[in-house]
């Protein structure tokens, strides 16, 4: 069995810890069965006895509003003889019939009943088999998140210096409250999960993966990952991390100039959003735009998109990608939503050359030599900024060092 | 049916084989002259019927995009379409669905595709919308794919399907 601690160095990490299937399944235990792994949003199940399917990594989840309002992660697995108890991808109801004995769960997980019951002597199951749980479900900002761990740090004290994300982006609704109604494409890659955590805030990357678009729709996005770019990238603690683009976008000072847009184009959205912030605070959160920043281990905040990462085998990840909707924002939403179907997914104008190089690194890394992959990049101009987070220029790996660290943390554990 | 009608289904027949030739071999120009200038290019994901205003789609493109879409296949440097993988379709089951100024036809389709990752099957339906341009040849308006496991998750889709 391989030591965690001697395939990670502070600039290198060793090949096997994307190939090696022993060593996905004791990240499943360590890390995707342990800490706090985003699950769903809120506004996935609306109502009462809304219910939604989703995952933490290979687990089923079923997420669930109760009568009363209250969020549940119950898993997808019959507590008598582990049959799929729900098979719709979303619904309403108050209760999951499995499908082949009859038993019976409320949407909190109580099992209600069993078919034909004096074949149990007259003992009484309900207490002792409901359904699985997620034992934590905690959320923040509407976005649920759910550990296996019966104990540990809560999610305030995991998402640390992540907070400011969720804060930054629910600032952009005149509402300040993100929806996530948009539904969730799900991208297939032959490609261990770290592949795609690592590319999401990869700084380096954007000039060379995706110049075909950056030049066909005469984007400035690329120099916003340029060698001259005042953009920073930055370890926000416990494996989160950040390309801060805001110094660029001030420099610009254009509202709205991160969506490619202006003011003038969207009146109703800038006015809203006056009308909820002030007209100075509206232009400031306007200039800044939206956070780019991955919540480790699976949530990317992509400025307009939500990602979801599902590793499957070490071999498999299926990344989940929707728009970000916001509320009170009708005028911008059907942009958000227009835009993100043009970049992301399948065949994103963005993202299918992402998931290209994901699945290129991958066949890649099954080569033996030479071992190691590199993280040098920036490491003699690494710095610290006000808040005390480390920081490095635009195109730097600080972010991929800081995830290889808290996931040494994890895993030595 | 009439001879104008077996005409046109034929018309119509040679319309969506020469689509899908020219998708298969990534003749990216030829193809893109296929569409009207109010084209839209779409792939639910999800659900057939979903809206795609309001629902994330695979592809849904008007035709700046379906523009854009073509001129970075054509840049060299579209990653996951360099080299373009080996493609090739059967189209079947044609219907033509509604005669008249404008043409529906229905058609089902499996595509094999061939690249590093594998061999990729990809099958559906595919609607098309019709219209006849100034020298009576047929155009694109609309073309509708719909992917029978587009309620599950999929590989990168890199060519025109």
């Amino acid at each position: 069995m391989s030591v965690i601690a001697d395939l990670i160095e502070r600039d290198r990490v060793h090949g096997s810890l994307y190939t090696d299937p022993e060593i996905f399944e004791r990240e499943l235990d360590q890390i995707w069965y342990r800490t706090w792994v985003y699950v769903g949003h809120v506004s996935e199940v609306p109502e009462p006895n809304d219910y939604v399917r989703k995952s933490i990594g290979p687990q089923p989840v079923i997420m669930t509003r109760d009568r009363q309002g209250q969020i549940h992660l119950l898993l997808n697995r019959c507590s008598h003889r582990a049959n799929m108890v729900c098979d719709a991808e979303q619904g309403n109801s108050s209760a999951f019939r499995c499908p082949y004995h009859g038993w019976t769960f409320s949407n909190t997980g109580k099992l209600l009943g069993y078919p034909f019951n004096s074949g149990y002597g007259g003992t009484e199951l309900k207490a002792e088999l409901g359904l699985g749980r997620v034992p934590r479900v905690e959320e923040y900002k509407g976005f649920v998140f759910g550990s296996f761990a019966a104990d540990g740090p809560s999610l305030s004290e995991h998402l640390g210096g992540a907070t400011d994300a969720f804060d930054r982006l629910a600032r952009l609704s005149p509402l300040d409250e993100v929806e996530v109604t948009a539904g969730w494409v799900k991208h297939r890659v032959k490609a261990n999960w770290k592949m795609l955590l690592e590319n999401e805030t990869d700084g380096y990357h954007p000039q060379f993966v995706h110049a075909s678009i950056f030049s066909v729709a005469q984007s400035g996005i690329g120099e916003l990952y340029g060698d001259k770019s005042t953009a920073v990238s930055r370890d926000l603690g416990g494996g989160h991390t950040e390309n801060d683009l805001r110094p660029e976008f001030r420099r610009l000072g254009q509202p709205l100039g991160w969506f490619g847009t202006t003011a003038e184009k969207l009146p109703e959205y800038v006015s809203a959003m006056e009308a909820a912030h002030g007209a100075e605070q509206a232009r400031e959160i306007l200039i800044d735009g939206s956070p780019h920043v991955m919540v480790f281990p699976n949530l990317f905040i992509a400025e307009i998109q939500l990602f979801v990462l599902q590793p499957l085998a070490v071999d498999q990840t299926v990344q989940h990608v929707t728009a970000v909707q916001l509320k009170g924002g009708r005028e911008m939403n059907r942009r958000l939503l227009q835009q993100t179907i043009g970049s992301v997914g399948p065949a994103g104008l963005l993202l299918a050359d992402d998931s290209e190089m994901y699945e290129r690194n991958f066949r890649g890394a099954q080569a033996l030599r030479p071992e190691w992959l590199v993280l040098k990049r920036g490491l003699h101009r690494e710095r610290t900024d006000s808040d005390g987070f480390t920081v490095g220029d635009a195109t730097d790996e600080v972010p991929q060092r800081a995830i290889w660290r808290r996931y040494e943390e994890l895993m030595g554990s | 049916v009439t001879a104008t009608a077996t005409d046109t289904l034929r018309e119509v027949e040679q319309f969506i084989f020469r689509e899908a030739r020219l998708a298969d071999e990534h003749a990216y120009d030829d193809w893109e002259a296929l569409w009207t200038d109010d084209a839209v290019y779409w792939v639910p994901f999800g659900s057939d019927d979903a809206d795609p205003e309001m629902r994330m789609s695979v592809i849904y493109d008007n035709r700046s995009r379906i523009a854009t879409r073509i001129k970075q296949f054509k840049t060299g440097k579209r990653h996951s379409a360099t080299p373009p993988p080996r493609v090739r379709r059967v189209v079947s089951n044609i219907e033509l669905l509604e005669d008249g100024e404008e043409l529906r036809a229905g058609a089902n389709f499996v595509v094999y595709e061939s690249r590093e990752r594998g061999i990729t099957l990809w099958a559906g339906r595919a609607e098309y919308q019709l219209r006849r341009a100034p020298d009576d040849t047929l155009r694109m308006a609309r073309k509708h794919v719909f992917l029978v496991n587009n309620d599950r998750s999929l590989d990168t889709l890199s060519f025109l399907i």
